[in-house]
């Protein structure tokens, strides 16, 4: 199993440190010119997200890190927190500085309750080494970081559903606008931002913004950390600089024979082996890390029902695209699968899913149709066997 | 003194608040205003304005489903998406805030299919039969499906139920299989009426409207004040229906069926029959009902009076109690004739009963009234008579089947029929009500009053009550005191409202009064300190502040109705409900109120001569305890 090599490179505290010789505005446009990008999926600027909240007025801000991990196929996020948690808490400490914030708040994923006594002796030895608490490193900045257990939905994940779940309610998304940069946890300005997306800031921090630029593409900089399973020799979790195509990503885990990656988990695309000299990037294909590969044996329409009942299962049930279509695309499915799904009908799920993208309320039902959609357009004689002639 | 009560945080999950941007107070400061373009037409909002309000500034639809003026944003239904430039994804309109310049499209290709996938979607979750429902006709979810040109059902339709119909309440029947889950009745429940009956449990497909645990609802708190029904979109919930047991007693020639009218519905029954908000249809009503073939028709103004008489004396014997004899006696006291409000409190203030008036409702007198006083006096035998309550109201069908409510040795009220469920008999027979001829009321119940017709708008029972203590006690008329009698301070709107009445001098202690005081002197020179609450949400912040001995726990007496705008805005009253509709309608109740001669209680004929033929005692007598008055139940929080 891979971990961030870059860390053991790092000087521990390093990013905090330069971060409390800094102002505000310092580390934001340090952050900022790293190009960071959100590594929890959406690829949101993460120097911009932090801009916003520092900029807007509030008598308290918070600073959230998203460690529901919930994305099928995603497991990156609980390595860093087992192996590197205090960079991430670096990171969080750092994002409090910027925003102006003094609370930050762990998200942690129902199913890692077993990573929660780890995470609390690692704040508690920050607590000690004046890390956290008063006055950190001698400096006025007073943050500290507490640990929020969710209850295991994967919609919690995300960011207003998470907040919502924060403040005791039903996980569920907000409408939006106002953001959570401008009215988040408990109407307050607030951040939300991945694991691993704090854990880069704190080495941005560390080692400069063009380090971090050295690595990855113009749009897409520096690396990011995968979760690689599915039908690949060498599954786990790696690191490789953004921009690199599936085709060397295959080559690396030992998948090259595959018909098929799922790169963004369920709610991301199919991508099929005539596209594996794509980039994996937020230009080309953006990805929050997960990479599922399909071997030739795979039946894609197995595996998009596997997708779609989680789906089925997952959506939050607030609005009707999302709550019905899904079930809809899943009963299509199924009949596809036994051979009565019609032409037309086909041709009208895939109308439903182009309007699940654009009509659902969150990422969740905008993202639900992808692997859908993709696998129509992408594997159509695997499926054309199964219409109907007639039809 | 400050009234001011501190705003109570809506309960409803912020997700359903739509974490609102507030609408610029101040149009004309300096960023006040923000430009917007809707289909190609410019126009000017406040800022933080809704695209949808925006749009309909300018004449522009967005149609809706989940979105109700009276309610917070949800943003659930997505029925009313609309492009907005720039953006990949479509936007909410009602959920929306416009807080920069954008440019809105309503009707592009993406919008329309979008619109017509999601109406498809709902039908394919949707088990019922236009023709054989309740909201056949009024119904948001078939008006969308003829808007979108619905002809066939693209994902399917469910050919069978998929839940059980909710039969368990006295008060409210719920459908599932007809929900379309815009979660509308959730926001009233928990941020109207602040009770918090049914919330949706269970995720995705299996996301449902339930009660707690998914529990029968007659058996968990609810207040049965019907206003989750009132905000339905669909069929999906309804009041108990007793029409088909109305017509068998009115086709049953051995039973007298009479019926009592109460204020609100005739000021609102017209909507049904196409009328606009604010119709009066009282005498037409009054034929109506005849031609159903009621055999009696009261006015429940009668028993509204009547009410004032027993709960304004139960109130002086208590300042009385206080004043003059120096006991404790339970301050404020609260009235006690909505039967939504007083099932709240036993549910959830019920160490408060002792605050309660000890009078039954206007509808319940009445009922124990007919089946003696009147019994008597035509000679009828009380077990052949069928009582009849046209309410506003579905908790007054909880009301009349409480078990106490038996004191005339029957069932006092057999049967509470809401407006819309009367508007269907009308609408059965035939009859097109507002072109009817007008009649009057029956004898000996007849006298239509000013003071019992406000009991239908919140403050009336307070203004009614204040009309008669003031006369009694003071000694001077009313309008010495207030312009034409209208006591304006305790009217309008406002969630909570506070008045004070010095009582500088006293008069002498009439006839009907003087076996219980001997003189008015113990409340010379003091202050009537009063309130009135309607919703039960703003009945919980009085409640609370009571409860911390703020000011409200000084009144002497406070008016609380369950419903929204009082009884005007009750739950069996006509469906579509709005701040405006509701306001047409309290329109019609005070100007009827104006144009009738006898506005006093007191002053009501027909309420003298029962106390003079009947109730020998006067108020708050002997008999009148038996008949008029009544106990409470601590309920608590506690589910069977
Ligand atoms: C259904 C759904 C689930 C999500 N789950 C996660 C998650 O488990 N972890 C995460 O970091 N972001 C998740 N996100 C993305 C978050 O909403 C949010 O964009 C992210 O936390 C922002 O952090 P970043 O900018 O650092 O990536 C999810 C989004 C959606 C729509
Ligand atoms: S898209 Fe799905 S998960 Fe998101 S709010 Fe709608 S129902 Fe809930
Ligand atoms: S709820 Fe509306 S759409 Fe459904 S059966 Fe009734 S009238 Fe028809
Ligand atoms: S009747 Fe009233 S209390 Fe009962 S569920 Fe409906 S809104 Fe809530
Ligand atoms: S019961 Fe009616 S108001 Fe409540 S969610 Fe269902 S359709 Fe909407
Ligand atoms: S009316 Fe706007 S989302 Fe339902």
């Amino acid at each position: 199993m891979s971990s961030l090599p870059t860390y053991t490179e790092q000087i521990p505290e390093a990013g905090l440190r330069a971060a409390m010789g800094m102002d505000r505005p310092g580390i934001i446009s340090a952050i900022g010119a790293s190009g960071l990008k959100g590594r929890g999926g959406a690829g949101f600027p993460t120097g911009v997200k932090w801009n916003f909240a520092a900029a807007a007025q509030a008598d308290q801000k918070f600073v959230i890190c998203n460690a529901d991990e919930g994305e099928p196929g995603t497991f990156k996020d609980r390595v860093i927190l087992q192996e590197h948690a205090d960079l991430v808490f670096e990171g969080m400490t750092i994002a409090g500085k910027a925003i102006g914030a003094h609370e930050g708040i762990l998200f942690l994923r129902g199913e890692y309750a077993y990573l929660r006594g780890h995470l609390e002796a690692a704040l508690a030895g920050r607590r000690d080494r004046n890390l956290l608490g008063r006055g950190i490193l001698g400096s006025n900045l007073d943050f500290d970081i507490r640990i929020f257990m969710g209850a295991g939905a994967y919609i919690c994940g995300e960011e207003t559903a998470l907040i919502e779940a924060l403040e005791g309610f039903r996980g569920e998304p907000r409408n939006r606008p106002p953001f959570p940069v401008n009215t988040g946890f408990m109407g307050r300005p607030s951040i939300v931002n991945n694991v691993e997306t704090l854990a880069w800031a704190a080495c941005i921090l560390g080692n400069g913004p063009e380090w971090f630029r050295s690595h990855g593409t113009e749009k897409s900089t520096g690396r990011k950390i995968f979760s690689v399973s599915g039908d690949c020799a060498r599954p786990g979790v790696y690191e490789f600089p953004m921009g690199l195509t599936v085709a060397e990503l295959l080559r690396e885990v030992g998948g090259e024979d595959a018909k098929a990656a799922q790169i963004g988990g369920a709610a991301g695309q199919c991508v099929p082996a005539k596209d594996f000299k794509r980039s994996i990037a937020f230009e080309d294909i953006p990805t929050g890390g997960s990479v599922i590969v399909l071997g030739p044996q795979r039946d894609m329409l197995d595996v998009l029902h596997n997708f779609l009942e989680f789906f089925v299962d997952e959506s939050c049930g607030q609005c009707a695209p999302c709550r019905l279509g899904t079930t809809k695309l899943l009963e299509g499915l199924d009949m596809l699968r036994k051979g009565t799904c019609s032409m037309a009908y086909l041709k009208e799920l895939c109308s439903l899913g182009e309007t699940m993208q654009v009509a659902s309320k969150c990422g969740l039902g905008q993202s639900s149709p992808n692997a859908f959609l993709s696998v129509v357009a992408n594997f159509r004689e695997e499926l054309m066997g199964r219409i109907p002639t007639h039809a | 003194m400050s009234t001011e009560l501190p705003e109570t945080p809506k309960r409803a999950p912020s997700s359903q608040q739509g974490q609102s941007v507030a609408v610029a107070e101040n149009p004309s400061a300096i960023g006040g205003t923000v430009s917007i373009s809707i289909d190609g037409q410019a126009l000017k909002v406040p800022l933080g304005t809704t695209i949808l309000d925006a749009a309909r500034r300018i004449g522009i639809t967005i149609p809706t489903l989940c979105h109700h003026p009276d309610l917070c944003v949800a943003g659930v239904c997505r029925i009313c998406s609309v492009e907005v430039e720039g953006q990949r994804t479509l936007q909410a309109a009602c959920a929306y805030p416009v807080t920069s310049p954008i440019k809105v499209l309503t009707h592009t290709r993406k919008v329309r299919m979008a619109r017509r996938h999601i109406v498809d979607l709902l039908l394919s979750d949707h088990y019922g039969h236009c023709y054989a429902c309740g909201r056949n006709n009024n119904c948001e979810l078939q008006a969308l499906a003829k808007e979108y040109g619905v002809d066939f059902f693209r994902f399917g339709h469910p050919e069978k139920p998929m839940h059980e119909i909710d039969l368990s309440s006295y008060s409210v029947v719920r459908d599932n299989n007809k929900c379309v889950l815009c979660r509308r009745c959730v926001r009233t429940c928990i941020d109207v009426q602040d009770v918090g009956t049914i919330e949706v449990l269970g995720r995705g497909r299996t996301s449902h409207v339930a009660t707690f645990l998914d529990k029968p609802l007659g058996s968990v708190v609810c207040i049965n004040c019907g206003q989750c029904i009132n905000r339905c979109p669909t069929g999906a919930l309804r009041a108990n229906d007793p029409t088909d047991e109305v017509w068998e007693a009115i086709h049953d020639p051995k039973k007298h069926v009479v019926i009592q009218t109460a204020p609100s519905p005739r000021a609102a029954i017209g909507e049904c029959f196409g009328q606009p908000a604010g119709t009066a249809l009282t005498f037409e009503l009054n034929t109506a009902l005849r031609m159903c073939g009621f055999d009696q028709v009261f006015d429940t103004n009668f028993s509204a009076d009547l009410t004032i008489m027993e709960e304004g004396t139960e109130l002086l014997l208590r300042l009385k109690k206080a004043l003059a004899d120096g006991e404790p006696a339970a301050f404020p006291q609260f009235t006690s004739c909505s039967p939504g409000w007083v099932k709240y409190l036993e549910h959830f203030y019920p160490e408060y009963i002792p605050n309660l008036s000890t009078a039954k409702s206007p509808q319940q007198m009445f009922g124990a009234v007919i089946k003696t006083y009147y019994a008597q006096k035509q000679g009828i035998d009380p077990r052949d008579i069928v009582t009849v309550a046209l309410m506003p109201c579905s908790a007054k069908k909880f009301e009349c089947n409480r078990p106490e409510m038996d004191d005339s040795g029957y069932k006092d009220v057999d049967y509470g029929l809401t407006t819309r469920e009367l508007a269907k008999m009308i609408s059965e027979t035939g009859i097109d009500l507002p072109r009817l001829a007008k009649s009057d009321f029956d004898a000996p119940f007849g006298t239509a009053t000013g003071s019992g017709v406000i009991f239908g708008a919140t403050g009336g029972v307070m203004e009614a009550a204040l009309r008669t203590v003031i006369e009694l006690v003071v000694g001077v008329k009313v309008e010495d005191l207030f312009e034409h009698a209208d006591i304006k301070p305790v009217r309008g709107f406002e969630g909570v409202k506070y008045a004070e009445l010095p009582i500088p001098k006293v008069g002498p202690v009439p006839a009907l009064l003087a076996p219980l005081f001997p003189s008015w002197d113990f409340l010379k020179g003091a202050i009537l300190k009063v309130a009135v609450a309607h919703g039960t949400a703003n009945a919980k912040a009085v409640m609370e502040d009571i409860k911390r001995g703020g000011p409200f726990s000084q009144c002497h007496f406070i008016e609380f109705m369950g419903c929204p705008g009082g009884c005007l805005g009750g739950g069996g009253q006509p469906i579509p409900t709005s701040p405006e509709i509701r306001k047409a309608r309290a329109g019609a109740i005070y100007a009827e109120d104006s144009a009738y001669a006898v506005r006093k209680s007191h002053e009501n004929p027909d309420v003298l001569k029962i106390y003079d033929e009947f109730l020998t005692e006067g108020p708050c007598g002997h008999r009148s305890h038996k008949l008029l008055h009544t106990h409470y139940t601590e309920r608590g929080r506690y589910i069977e």
